[in-house]
């Protein structure tokens, strides 16, 4: 069968499930014995430990015990406790010592027998520290710069210099220079970080809310020092994670120490405001870029100088510059990382890390090009469009970016837009309308699934993969399905534990590309194999008939391609085959591909927004975004992705922001009333489509990512429009009443 | 979060003798503020006495006004025929707080005493004179006390009549449209009952911000009454925040006027957000009277009401956010 390249928009197979609270998250599993744990933190950001007063919790009825740097259990693997090249691999806070790093670390555990009284007795444990000076974050804290050695995706180099970026200034005839800054976040998904942990003997089975059971199992298994084998993860369900549940933070090592300490599972659930520090956040930026261009508005020259900031035990880099070296074509560029050292827990990838904030400062930048060209945004993107990567030198699988822009455009009535800034009213209300690209790359990592064709002509799958509440599950069970012919609802999946075939991580993108080609090509062996038995079953109508030239075709029947009516059904010829199922497991990993293309997924986003300039108030009235990311698997699911990707860049540009006490490094908004997020009334009329885009080269399932893509490139166009509206740039995010207010009034 | 007790109260009169009767005691009502304040441990009391039970949940007219029961829910009141006719002030101020469930909730005793949303005020780790107004000799791991929002982060603090105890805000919505509404909070205790004016009801912080009314300890609220002002008019709550809904006022600002010919007869502004209570200066609205209603006496009279305006490092935006505000609800309802 040909392949959909916009598949079925079916509903997820877990939906009536979660709709009717019969899903049960990892902090909803429950074991005899269970003891409940609860975090105490830490509220300095720098110093040591002198003393930790137990005596008070341990008195209260219930309580087990008290893990704390004194008596946890010592970890065999602690040597691999260090900066790694794996960007979920970080250093963790495990009860080794007796160290501050930052406000809000966890340095001690209380386990009772019931969540009310190790709540109580964590708020009775007593600590005494010895202070020292905090170094502060962004903005403030840029006393000693250093360049990172790596950024998190270890094929991104951290500078870069192409071409003559003096002689490309120089040739310029029009130049801006501005500075954008954005600041540090918190990525605070639904569900809470969550994990249930058990010994049987040297055995650990852990429920745990992560958005990499892989890479989980490995991690522990490492830091205690013992095989993969012995540690089990289950993800049955995941209330999103965004990043944050992508890399083994300390709670997940903490609580299979705590169980063993005391003999009994554990369970922990962090607190909201205990997510506000230890699972990571994404880094505050200062980003200047430099654009110069002819008078024809052709770029001859773009900077990028990022500086972000990192915790001071570890060494994660938000890779800010990384878009502006390959998004528009431009011979003469420079790019720079650079980062800060603060007493704060490590920063993690969150949603789009590094383009989110980068692509709000080169989209920026760009529309503040195009003004001072005076020059549609539309045309100056187009006139300086990238027909190949100019970072890697290298032609793209595919790119229907132009398509992307063209629908888009056209659907959000683009051309109606006035070219001067403040031309637009609403009663009190400004009205602009701005737009920005968007991008991501497909990142793809090894992965891996069994297929099997059961005799009654269903499909098994088994795969280790996670579902954060995107819908993999769901579209897992269609891509194998699609393989065969048949409809999604006959096949089972079974995923969400570790003791099924090991696969990729669901962040950067990567699920689907990995997975979904992992399940795939699986599908495609199974397919290849009972084709071959046909082949050779003299029995069979399809005796002899060359593989090429079998087809599966709907319900669940293979036949000639050649002569459509010679076939069989499966179920006949498994049934003439002794019954037996047949198998496949593959593991599945990128090729050469990615060194002869440069593959990524692109759109165009358009945004309107109305601005009540005396009350500070910033509105968007309308989003629509077009994407064009490979084979769309399923339709409604991947909508909703690049839906929940624009939402989150409304809240990037206009709501979130974790503000620091600076003298304490405190976060001092830590709950979700202050730490604002939209809500329903923020997003008004709200759209993504997606563009039809055949890539056979970018990986076996010819899908790219579109997890991410719906932030990276809204936070600028919702800024352009912004301008657009009020005739004033605002560089600095989010984009709040008082800033508002503080420009219009000046 | 602390164990407690806790006791349900069927009559007002048993409720003041039950929460008399073990130290630290609390009422609780629709326990949306409360109960997240415990769990905060930033209040631990040890016994609740819980009064969403009483007799005291009616919306009736009294004496050519009404008279809301202190536990009414926020919700029923704002959907209430009488209130809406009589007092649509009200109704717009509920709605603009909270969400729907909250509202569902919250009673009109609970909002009238909900507590500030400081910052520091809600993490126990900070210091905070309203939380913890003196030093426990006897505990060794008390902190100090002091302003933990003074030179620290004041984003959403006070810009008028705070102290240099404290610069929290009254955070609640109702209590802006109460104050413009001259509001009468009905009260009883173990010495009997008494009626407290709404501008009396909350207080500025000076040397005492553990202190966030004049209600003592002992005392239940009862009801809410409204009087009906002379004359009608129109009346606009406008409240500006940080998202559409579901956030805290920035600024807001209760506005009644009565014009007549273009010339102001009576006007009732109140701010919410800028300071420890409801801010309301009779003498300025008194100033207006006889004034013609254009944007130069309403920013007069805006400018009048913030004299004297303190900012902090992050929140002298308030300043001109709410002579803007102030501005545009007069416009509104003189329009
Ligand atoms: C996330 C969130 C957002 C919110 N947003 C807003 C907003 O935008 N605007 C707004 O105005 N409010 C907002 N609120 C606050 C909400 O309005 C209050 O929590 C609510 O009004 C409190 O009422 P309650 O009945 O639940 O009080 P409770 O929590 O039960 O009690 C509060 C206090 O009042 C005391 N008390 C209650 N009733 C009486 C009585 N009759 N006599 C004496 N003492 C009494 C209690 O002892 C307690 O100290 C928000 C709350 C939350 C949690
Ligand atoms: S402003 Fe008031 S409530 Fe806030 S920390 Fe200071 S004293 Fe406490």
């Amino acid at each position: 069968m040909a392949k959909k390249l916009l598949g079925d928009p079916i509903n997820r197979v877990d939906g009536a499930l979660k709709a009717t609270g019969r899903a049960r998250y990892s902090g909803d599993i429950k074991r005899p014995g269970m003891l409940h744990g609860v975090l105490v933190m830490s509220t300095v950001a720098n110093g040591k430990i002198t003393a930790i007063d137990t005596a008070a919790t341990l008195k209260l009825p219930g309580v087990v015990n008290v893990m704390t740097h004194l008596n946890a259990p010592k970890l065999a693997g602690i040597d691999k406790n260090k900066a790694s090249e794996i960007a979920t691999d970080r250093v963790l806070q495990l009860f080794q010592d007796d160290l501050v790093h930052y406000n809000n670390q966890p340095i001690a555990m209380v386990l009772a027998d019931t969540l009310e009284q190790a709540t109580e007795g964590a708020s009775l444990v007593r600590v005494t520290y010895q202070i020292q000076p905090v170094k502060q974050p962004l903005p403030t804290g840029k006393a000693d710069l250093a360049t990172p050695k790596q950024l998190p995706r270890i094929d991104d180099q951290v500078d870069t210099k192409r071409g003559d970026l003096a002689a490309g200034l120089g040739a310029a005839t029009q130049r801006i220079e501005a500075t954008y800054t954005t600041p540090t976040m918190n990525h605070n998904a639904l569900e809470p970080h969550a994990l249930l942990a058990f010994w049987e003997g040297d055995k650990l089975t852990m429920y745990n809310a992560t958005q990499g059971i892989s890479g989980c199992q490995k991690r522990v298994a490492e830091l205690f020092g013992m095989p993969k084998e012995n540690v089990r993860v289950i993800t049955q369900f995941l209330g999103g994670g965004f990043g944050s549940k992508g890399t083994t933070f300390s709670h997940v090592l903490l609580t299979p120490m705590a169980a063993k300490l005391v003999g009994k599972p554990v369970r922990l659930v962090l607190k909201r405001e205990q997510m506000f520090g230890m699972v990571g956040n994404r880094s505050a930026t200062e980003q200047t870029l430099t654009l110069a261009t002819g008078n024809d508005g052709k770029l001859l020259a773009t900077a990028h100088h990022s500086l972000v900031q990192t915790s001071d035990f570890d060494d994660f880099a938000e890779p800010a510059g990384t878009i502006t070296r390959m998004l528009y074509a431009c011979s003469n560029l420079d790019t720079t990382h650079k980062f800060i050292r603060a007493n704060i827990g490590t920063p993690t990838p969150m949603r789009a890390p590094g383009e989110a904030p980068g692509v709000f400062a080169l989209e920026s930048a760009i529309d503040e090009m195009a003004a001072q060209l005076k020059m549609d945004p539309l045309a100056f993107r187009l006139a300086n469009y990238a027909e190949k990567d100019p970072n890697k030198d290298k032609p793209f699988s595919s790119k229907s970016l132009r398509e992307c822009y063209r629908q888009g455009a056209e659907r959000f009535g683009w051309s109606k837009r006035p070219a001067e800034p403040r031309s637009l009213k609403n009663g009190h209300y400004l009205r602009g309308m701005g737009m920005g690209t968007t991008v991501y790359p497909m990142n793809r990592a090894e992965s891996s699934a069994l297929v099997r064709l059961k005799p009654d002509g269903t499909l098994q799958v088994e795969t280790g993969t996670q579902d954060l509440g995107t819908g993999t599950f769901t579209i897992m069970t269609q891509i194998a399905a699609e393989v065969f012919g048949v409809s999604p609802d006959q096949v089972t999946l079974s995923a969400g534990d570790s003791i099924y075939p090991a696969s990729s991580v669901s962040g950067g993108s990567r699920c689907t590309s990995s997975t979904g080609s992992a399940v795939e090509q699986a599908a495609r062996e199974v397919l290849k194999k009972t084709k071959q038995l046909a082949f050779k079953d003299s029995k069979s109508p399809l005796f002899n008939v060359a593989e090429a030239d079998i087809v599966a075709e709907k319900g669940g029947r293979l036949q000639q391609k050649s002569n459509p009516k010679i076939g069989e059904s499966i179920t006949n010829l498994l049934k003439r085959n002794g019954n037996n199922p047949v198998e496949a497991t593959v593991q599945s990993k990128q090729g050469d591909e990615k060194e002869k293309y440069s593959m990524n997924a692109f759109g165009a986003v358009f945004a309107e927004v109305e601005v009540d300039e005396l009350l500070g108030e910033v509105r968007v009235t309308r989003l629509l975004g077009s994407f064009a990311a490979g084979r769309i698997v399923n339709l409604k699911t991947a909508r909703s992705q690049v839906l929940g990707g624009m939402v989150w860049a409304v809240s990037m540009a206009l709501h979130e922001k974790t503000a620091f006490d600076m003298r304490t490094n405190r976060v001092m908004n830590a709950n979700l009333a202050e730490y604002h997020v939209p809500v329903n009334a923020d997003i008004r009329e709200i759209d993504g489509f997606f563009i039809e885009e055949a890539d056979d080269i970018v990986n076996p399932a010819g899908v790219k990512g579109i997890g991410e893509i719906g932030v990276v490139g809204t936070v600028a166009a919702i800024a352009n429009a912004i301008y657009h509206a009020t005739g004033h740039r605002f560089r600095d995010l989010p984009i709040t009443v008082d800033k508002v207010l503080s420009l219009a009034s000046r | 979060m602390k164990s407690f007790s806790y006791a349900q109260a069927t009559k007002p009169a048993d409720a003041v003798q039950l929460l008399g009767a073990q130290p630290q005691s609390k009422f609780i009502a629709g326990g949306t503020n409360l109960v997240d304040l415990m769990k905060y441990a930033v209040e631990n009391p040890d016994r609740l006495v819980d009064i969403s039970h009483l007799d005291l949940a009616k919306i009736e007219p009294a004496n050519g006004g009404l008279r809301i029961g202190a536990l009414a829910r926020n919700s029923d009141v704002a959907a209430n025929a009488l209130v809406q006719k009589q007092f649509p002030l009200l109704a717009e101020a509920l709605l603009a707080g909270a969400s729907p469930q909250l509202r569902n909730m919250a009673t009109m005793g609970g909002n009238l005493l909900q507590r500030t949303r400081c910052n520091y005020f809600y993490d126990v780790s900070q210091p905070c004179n309203k939380r913890t107004p003196g030093r426990d000799a006897g505990d060794a791991a008390f902190r100090p006390t002091g302003c933990g929002a003074i030179g620290g982060y004041n984003r959403i603090h006070a810009i008028l009549g705070s102290s240099e105890s404290c610069i929290a805000t009254n955070p609640s919505d109702m209590n802006v449209a109460l104050a413009a509404l001259d509001a009468v909070v009905q009260v009883t205790g173990p010495n009997g009952s008494r009626s407290i004016p709404i501008l009396e009801f909350h207080r500025l912080p000076g040397t005492t911000p553990q202190r966030d009314t004049v209600l003592e300890d002992n005392e239940l609220i009862t009801a809410i009454d409204l009087p009906t002002s002379a004359v009608g008019g129109k009346s606009h709550y406008l409240k500006v925040r940080d998202r559409a809904s579901y956030a805290f006022a920035l600024v807001s600002v209760a506005a009644r006027l009565v014009t007549q010919n273009g010339m102001i007869r009576e006007a009732r502004i109140a701010l919410g957000g800028v300071a420890h209570k409801p801010w309301r200066l009779p003498v300025v609205e008194q100033t207006m009277v006889g004034k013609p209603a254009t944007e130069a006496t309403f920013r007069t009279a805006a400018q009048a009401l913030l004299a004297g305006a303190k900012p902090h490092e992050h929140n002298a935006f308030k300043i001109q956010l709410a002579e803007n505000a102030i501005i545009r609800a007069l416009q509104t309802v003189s329009s």
